[in-house]
């Protein structure tokens, strides 16, 4: 199977972890994936509310380069895979905004038609490989690992596109698939604290420590996440969170990390040291 | 087609009559105007307006002019001929014309009502007169067709609905086949423990009903019975009905259940679906203690004989009456009707689409029906509240409208919901002492003592909360949450969001169509509305009738609706059935197709089209063969006819033509 990739800026930034893990495993795993030739900003964040025609003509254009190529495009982070998706719905449901965009994208040679699909690791590796396929894989087991598995906001709200808005369990099925354990836990899609942990602190910080207690106090070793900014936030600021709360410490590690583990690739190649928060410990400890 | 085009000289004489409805029509559209134009057509020998046509007097003044002035045509522009085309078709007889010498036209809804410009609106009006009267000349002598009718009825569905509309069809001295698909007749109703506003015991008031419809001399009681397939037309239906085997036959079992003690389980452990699945049940096994008929069934997906092959039976051998009988058959039975009635209930919501609220998820958290049971002196703890794991609770949430009012998953409010809601309220805290919350969107009481009831909760100690929960969740903020089901919603009079620790949460959950409802209706020949319910005929004027005739509906295969509407429905249906039978006979609209034999070219185009199964074919004659009693003048065959053999009547060619030349003139 091969899938183009559009990596946004934080899988080459902050995420380098979740990069480089998605990209071992995939590969592996033989599934051909081809970064995204001349990509630009997903159109997330700011630009949204700044000016929304020109966030879609940005994401557009992504869009339309990977129209080029009748394969499916494969955005990790969640911010990107949202706002493509919601580029996909938006041009679709308004016609005049549709219009200008793809005049903006024809000025550029570009063609916008609206039939590229975009997806998530994680659907492509539970619906398009499947877990039977997976277990052929896995050669080291995480047995004993208990993991809350943390999905954030974004892939789920408001497009379900794979998964239920309220109590997903795909990445649930992927952590049993490589003989960790899930905990329960209620908060699978509460705020993660979001850019708030940058601008209102005393809010975000309190979102991103709400999270990481209970998931600790339910017997999680680590969290499992499928979002950078979630991973960012849950692990980056747990010194913050220590000094005005108290200490945690937790590891915060992507789904494609675990599983690039219990296939047995080298933790170099799966950025499992790029974490503040160590997992040695939690890795060791099952 | 012009060879056609009767010769001026030779044109009836037509009578042309324009109503102004009061200013229904005339403010719309200049009557003077259009009865002036039309007195100047072809064949018209009398034009006039009145004010109100369908008047006594409008109706005589039609009657009068035929005998005076000889008419031998008549055509009235005024309102839908839904509304008078019969009224001005008895006019016509009364004044010695063919009823069907007759052609109405629409200048109320179809003109006064949907325009704003009058010069237009009257040009259109003109139009469509000119086309009804370059028509009516070509319309032919035609009679209603009689048929008897059956006076046998069938109901299908033994809850509360079925039930009732059985008995006053059976009182009435009509033979009655009740056909209910479960082992019991009841439906929900059987399952609930009191009832609002009264706050009677459901059981009281049911059981008695279902004893008077096994005793029922008129009545026989198919239960474990699915209808199949259903045959013929109004007055005549011939239905299939499968018997399913219970393995232990009807007339011989007493239901005094000694074979349930002494089935080789010696404890029940299979899920009681009659209980929810709160309490257990043996393979052999009887719903509830007044279950009608009274007769054990086994449950063949636990039976060890039937999964074994290896059981000593003793459920056989217990019973002296020799009921068992382990190689029955399902069994086809086929039945006559004139009537039938469909009473097929409801579905409740499955909670798993909102999984906001934890169902299957927390175990305590529970639906309405469930706690029916758990409320109910009969069912698995003989009416103790007491959470699944055995403790009893101390605070408990009801969340008001799951699966209702809600975009995500039904848009339509189920009407029973707030005060179901109320009165396990009230028997949770009678039962338990608990603190009782309702969440609730708006609060609808809108039925006799129904808001008196809510104001008595009120003054009971429940706690009212208006606001949608938003989830439920095990994760606690604080000490005092611990080891709760949190239960987070936005309280809209407060204003601010509140998190309710509870022990014991109750899903309101709303009303659906049976799962099946959509086999259902295409097997009776019905329809259903957009959100997958029955489709009353009229939704005030005709709200049990459907659009087949002889097919009625009660109940809350309808819509959603309470015990007291439900019995008022299936006695409406039941009076609707009576209605059609007492008349002997059914009188069927003469707008048929016929097949003209000499040209049709045997090609069977026409017969898989007919969605009323009415055309078959001749082998021998190799000939297309119309049933008219069956056809429902919809005119799909004589559209596709390659040969033009098939003629449906008052839509001939030349009845069509001449209609399109007068409207193009």
């Amino acid at each position: 199977m091969k899938y183009l990739y559009f990596p946004g800026c934080s899988l080459k930034g902050t995420g380098r972890a979740y990069e480089e893990s998605f990209l071992a495993v995939f590969k592996a795993l033989g599934l051909e994936v081809r970064e995204l030739e001349d990509w630009n900003c997903c159109g997330a964040t700011a630009y949204m509310s700044v000016d929304e025609t020109k966030s879609y003509a940005l994401a557009g254009r992504n869009l339309a380069i990977a129209e080029r190529e009748d394969l499916d495009v494969i955005a990790p982070c969640s911010a990107c895979y949202l706002v493509l998706n919601k580029t996909q719905h938006g041009l679709k449901d308004n016609p005049e905004l549709r219009r200008k965009v793809v005049n903006a994208l024809k000025s550029a040679g570009l063609d916008y038609k609206g039939k590229v699909r975009v997806r998530h690791p994680l659907d492509v590796l539970i619906n398009d490989v499947g877990v039977e396929k997976l277990a052929k894989f896995i050669k080291n087991p995480l047995k004993g690992l208990k993991i809350a598995p943390y999905y954030g906001c974004q892939v789920v709200r408001p497009y379900s596109t794979f998964d239920d808005q309220y109590n997903p369990v795909t990445m649930d099925k992927l952590i049993e698939a490589v003989g960790a354990e899930c905990v329960s836990w209620p908060l699978k899609t509460r705020c993660c604290g979001g850019s708030l942990t940058g601008t209102l602190p005393e809010v975000g910080l309190k979102l991103a420590y709400i999270l990481v207690k209970e998931a600790k106090k339910r017997g999680a070793a680590a969290v499992v996440t499928l979002c950078p900014l979630c991973q960012f936030n849950l692990d980056g600021y747990q010194d913050q969170i220590a000094r005005k709360f108290e200490r945690v410490d937790i590891p915060t590690l992507y789904f494609t990390q675990i599983l690039g583990l219990a296939m047995g690739l080298p933790e170099s190649e799966l950025g499992i040291k790029r974490g503040i928060i160590s997992a040695q410990a939690a890795l060791a400890g099952r | 087609m012009s060879e056609n085009k009767p010769k001026q000289e030779n044109l009836p004489r037509i009578g042309f009559y324009v109503c102004h409805c009061g200013s229904n029509i005339s403010s719309m559209v200049d009557v003077a105007a259009v009865q002036k134009y039309a007195a100047g057509l072809p064949g018209v020998v009398v034009s006039r307006d009145y004010k109100y046509m369908c008047s006594d007097p409008g109706q005589e003044m039609i009657a009068k002019d035929i005998k005076e002035h000889k008419l031998e045509r008549l055509v009235v522009s005024a309102c839908s001929p839904n509304l008078h085309e019969e009224t001005f078709r008895k006019a016509a007889a009364r004044g010695g014309l063919n009823p069907f010498y007759f052609q109405m036209v629409n200048i109320r809804e179809h003109v006064a009502w949907v325009h704003t410009d009058k010069k237009a609106a009257t040009e259109k009006a003109m139009q469509l007169v000119s086309a009804a009267i370059a028509r009516v000349a070509f319309h032919q002598a035609l009679d209603k067709k009689r048929v008897p009718v059956d006076p046998n009825v069938m109901v299908v569905g033994g809850g509360i609905a079925g039930i009732h509309a059985a008995l006053t069809l059976a009182n009435a001295g009509k033979k009655v086949t009740l056909v209910e698909r479960e082992a019991t007749i009841g439906g929900h109703m059987a399952l609930f423990d009191k009832t609002f506003p009264t706050l009677d015991c459901a059981a009281c008031i049911l059981t008695p009903k279902m004893s008077a419809v096994k005793a029922h001399p008129n009545i026989t009681l198919w239960t474990y019975s699915e209808v199949e397939k259903v045959e013929g037309y109004v007055g005549n239906y011939k239905v299939t009905v499968k018997r399913k085997p219970r393995y232990v036959k009807e007339d011989l079992c007493v239901g005094c259940m000694e074979c349930i003690d002494a089935c080789v389980f010696k404890e029940a452990k299979f899920a009681d679906k009659f209980n929810q699945g709160l309490g257990k049940r043996k393979p052999v096994y009887i719903d509830f203690p007044q279950a009608t008929p009274k007769v054990v069934l086994i449950d063949k997906d636990t039976c060890l004989h039937f999964k074994t092959g290896k059981c000593k039976q003793s459920c056989a051998t217990a019973c002296d009456r020799k009921a068992f009988d382990f190689n029955q058959k399902e069994e086809t039975k086929e039945l006559q009707v004139g009537a039938i009635v469909l009473a097929t209930g409801f579905k409740a919501f499955d909670p798993a689409r909102s999984p906001q609220y934890g169902y299957g998820r927390y175990p305590g958290v529970y639906t309405a029906l469930e706690i029916e049971r758990l409320v109910n002196a009969s069912g698995p703890t003989s009416g103790e509240i007491t959470l699944r794991d055995g403790k009893h609770p101390k605070a408990v949430g009801i969340i008001h409208c799951v699966g209702s009012r809600d975009a995500k998953t039904n848009k339509w409010c189920s009407r029973v919901c707030c005060m179901y809601s109320l009165k396990l309220a009230h028997l949770i805290k009678e039962h338990s002492g608990a603190e009782v919350y309702n969440f609730y969107i708006d609060m609808r009481a809108p039925g006799k003592a129904y808001e008196e009831f809510y104001d008595k909760l009120l003054g009971e100690g429940v706690h009212f909360i208006r606001g949608r929960v938003d989830e439920v969740t095990d994760w606690a903020m604080t000490p005092d949450e611990e080891g709760k089901l949190v239960l987070r919603v936005e309280d809209t009079l407060a204003g601010f969001v509140r998190r309710i620790p509870v022990d014991m949460v109750v899903l309101s959950t709303g009303l659906e169509p049976q799962a099946d409802a959509q086999e259902v209706r295409r097997r009776f020949n019905i329809g259903c509305g957009t959100e997958g319910f029955f489709q009353e005929r009229h939704p005030k004027l005709a709200p049990v009738n459907t659009f087949t005739d002889g097919i009625y509906i009660a109940g809350a295969c309808q819509a959603p609706r309470d015990i007291p509407d439900t019995v008022a429905q299936a006695g409406a249906a039941a009076a609707e059935a009576l209605a059609l039978i007492d008349a002997g006979f059914v009188e069927l609209e003469p707008n048929t197709s016929h097949v003209i034999e000499d040209e049709c070219c045997g090609c069977k185009s026409c017969v898989p089209l007919c969605p009323y199964s009415a055309i078959t074919f001749d082998e021998v004659k190799k000939k297309a063969v119309i049933n008219e009693v069956l056809c429902k003048g919809c005119g799909v065959c004589a559209a596709a006819c390659p040969s033009g053999s098939i003629v449906q009547n008052l839509f001939d060619d030349d009845e069509i033509f001449s209609e399109i030349r007068g409207i193009l003139k």
